[in-house]
C-alpha cells in the first residue's frame, strides 16, 4: 500500500466539479419540475378515465420502468435524431430523456396519492355542491400531496442522482466533471471521494429541505 | 301516505328502486317530507336506509322512480328521459342540500371555519370576508366560535361533527340529510352533537336523520320511517311507529334486538 493522497490537484480542478454540480442540480430541477407536469396530468387523467387510456398510460409508465435510464438516454441523443429530422444539444436531450422518466415514475405517485384519498372527502365535495373541477382543486390535490410527500421526496433524491447518467453523453454535470479530472490527473480515489461527499452532501440538503415541508404540512394535517 | 295535492311536498321520493347486481336494495321507496319536518329513518343494517338518503342528494343514483326536491328532479334532466344531469348541474343541485357524514368527512387540509368558506366561496360565490363571519356565525352556533382556526385533526370527534353540520348548514340547504352522524362518536360525545340537531329542528330545518338513537327519533322527530329489506315497513309519528309493534313483527324483531344490545 504505497498510496498517499493527495488531493492539491483536485483543487487545482474543482471549479470543474463545482460546476459539473450545478449543472446536474439545474438538470434535476427543469426535469423534474416538467416531469411533475407529466406526472400531474396523466395521473388526474388516469383516474377518471376509461380503459383505453388507462391502459396506453400504463403502458408509458411501465415501459420507462423496465427500461435503463441510460438506453434512454442513448436512444434519446443517438438514436432518434437519426431517424426523424431533429438536432438538439446534449443537455437538452438528457431534459427530455429524464423529464420524460421522472414523469412516468411521479404518475405512479400521484396516482396512488389520488385513488388513497378518501371517499368520504369526495363525497363531502359533492354534498356542498363543488364542481368535479373543484372537487379536483380544492379537495382531492391537496390531500393527495400531503399523502404522497414522503414518496415524492424520495423520488426527487433518486431524480437527483439520475443526473450522474448524463455524464456518458459528454453533458458536464459532476459526475462528468469528475471523469475528466480522474483522466487527466489520475487522482482516481481523491476526486471520486470529493465527488460522493458533494452527492451526499446535495442529497442530504435536498432531503433536509423537503422533510421540513413534510413536517410542515403534517403538521398541518 | 299523506296526500300531496294540495300542500306540495318539500322532497318528493316516488317508487325508487336501486339495486347493486343481483342484491335489491331499494324496493319502490316513496316518502314525502313537508317543510320544516324532521323525519328519522331507522331500520337494521342493510336495510337501505343510508342507499336512499345518499340517493336524495344523488351521491348514489337509482334505477327507477324519482326524487324531487321543490318539484324538480335531483339526478335526472326535466322531461322523464331519465337522462343524468351534467355534472354542473349535479353540482348546482347537491348545493340545495346539505348533508352531514358519520365519518365527518371535514376536508383535513382547511381549518373548522376554512371547511365552512370552501363552499360559501366556490359555490356561493361569496366574498372571503363574507364567508368568514358566516362560518363564525355557525361555529358559534354549534358552540365552537373559539375553535375557528384549529385543524380537524386537533379536535374531538364530536367537535369535528358539529363542525360537519355548521359546514352543511351555513349554506342554507332546503333540506338537511344526516347519516348515522352518531354513530362513530363516543357514547359520551353523542349528547353535544344531537343538541345541535335538536335546536337546528327547532328553527324549523327541514330534516331528513338515518339514526341509531331511538330515544332520539321518539322525542325530535316529527315522523319515523322503519325501513326493512329496502321498502319502507313502517311510518308515521314516532308513538305510532313504536306502538306498531304489536302488529308488525320485523319492527318487534328490530326493536327488541335494539333493546337488547342498547339497554
Amino acid at each position: 500500500m504505497g498510496y498517499t493522497l493527495n488531493f492539491n490537484l483536485i483543487w487545482r480542478h474543482f471549479d470543474k466539479l463545482w460546476g459539473g454540480l450545478l449543472l446536474s442540480l439545474e438538470l434535476a430541477v427543469i426535469s423534474i419540475a416538467i416531469g411533475i407536469v407529466i406526472g400531474l396530468v396523466l395521473a388526474v387523467w388516469y383516474v377518471s378515465a376509461g380503459r383505453v387510456v388507462r391502459a396506453i398510460i400504463a403502458a408509458y409508465v411501465e415501459f420507462i420502468r423496465n427500461v435503463p435510464l441510460i438506453l434512454l438516454v442513448y436512444l434519446v441523443f443517438y438514436g432518434l435524431p437519426t431517424v426523424v429530422d431533429l438536432a438538439y444539444s446534449a443537455p437538452t436531450s438528457f431534459v427530455l430523456t429524464l423529464s420524460v422518466y421522472s414523469g412516468a415514475y411521479l404518475v405512479e405517485v400521484f396516482r396512488s396519492g389520488l385513488e388513497a384519498v378518501p371517499r368520504g372527502q369526495l363525497d363531502a365535495g359533492k354534498a356542498i355542491g363543488l364542481t368535479p373541477w373543484q372537487r379536483l382543486i380544492h379537495v382531492r390535490l391537496p390531500t393527495m400531496l400531503r399523502i404522497t410527500l414522503p414518496a415524492l421526496s424520495n423520488t426527487f433524491i433518486s431524480l437527483f442522482k439520475d443526473t450522474s447518467i448524463a455524464s456518458v453523453i459528454s453533458v458536464p454535470e459532476l459526475t462528468y466533471g469528475a471523469q475528466w479530472i480522474n483522466f487527466n490527473t489520475f487522482r482516481i480515489v481523491e476526486v471520486y471521494l470529493v465527488t460522493t461527499a458533494m452527492y451526499l452532501a446535495t442529497g442530504y440538503t435536498l432531503l433536509f429541505a423537503l422533510r421540513l415541508v413534510e413536517r410542515r404540512f403534517r403538521a398541518a394535517r | 301516505m299523506a296526500s300531496s295535492n294540495d300542500n306540495p311536498a318539500l322532497l318528493d321520493i316516488a317508487e325508487v328502486s336501486k339495486s347493486f347486481g343481483p342484491v335489491s336494495v331499494l324496493r319502490s321507496v316513496s316518502l314525502q317530507v313537508a317543510k320544516g319536518e324532521v323525519v328519522t329513518i331507522i331500520g337494521p343494517s342493510g336495510s337501505g336506509k343510508t342507499t336512499l338518503l345518499r340517493c336524495v342528494n344523488f351521491l348514489e343514483s337509482y334505477d327507477s322512480g324519482s326524487i324531487r326536491i321543490d318539484g324538480k328532479e335531483v339526478g335526472f334532466r326535466d322531461g322523464g328521459a331519465r337522462q343524468r344531469r351534467s355534472e354542473r348541474d349535479l353540482a348546482a343541485m347537491r348545493a340545495e342540500t346539505g348533508m352531514v357524514f358519520q365519518s365527518f368527512n371535514l376536508f383535513p387540509h382547511l381549518s373548522a371555519a376554512g371547511n365552512i368558506m370552501l363552499g360559501l366561496t366556490k359555490v356561493r360565490g361569496k366574498s372571503k370576508t363574507e364567508a368568514r363571519s358566516i362560518a363564525e356565525h355557525w361555529l358559534g352556533r354549534v358552540g365552537l366560535a373559539h375553535k375557528a382556526d384549529s385543524l380537524p385533526a386537533e379536535l374531538s370527534g364530536g367537535q369535528q361533527q358539529r363542525v360537519g353540520i355548521a359546514r352543511a348548514v351555513a349554506m342554507e340547504p332546503k333540506i338537511l340529510l344526516l347519516d348515522e352522524i352518531t354513530s362513530a362518536l363516543d357514547p359520551e360525545l353523542v349528547g353535544e352533537v344531537l343538541a345541535v340537531v335538536r335546536s337546528l329542528a327547532e328553527d324549523g330545518m327541514t330534516m331528513v336523520m338515518v339514526t341509531h338513537e331511538m330515544a332520539f327519533a321518539r322525542d325530535a322527530s316529527s315522523r319515523i320511517v322503519f325501513m326493512a329489506d329496502g321498502g319502507v315497513s313502517a311510518v308515521g309519528p314516532p308513538k305510532d311507529v313504536l306502538a306498531a309493534e304489536t302488529t308488525n313483527e320485523r319492527l318487534r324483531t328490530f326493536l327488541a334486538r335494539f333493546r337488547a344490545s342498547h339497554f
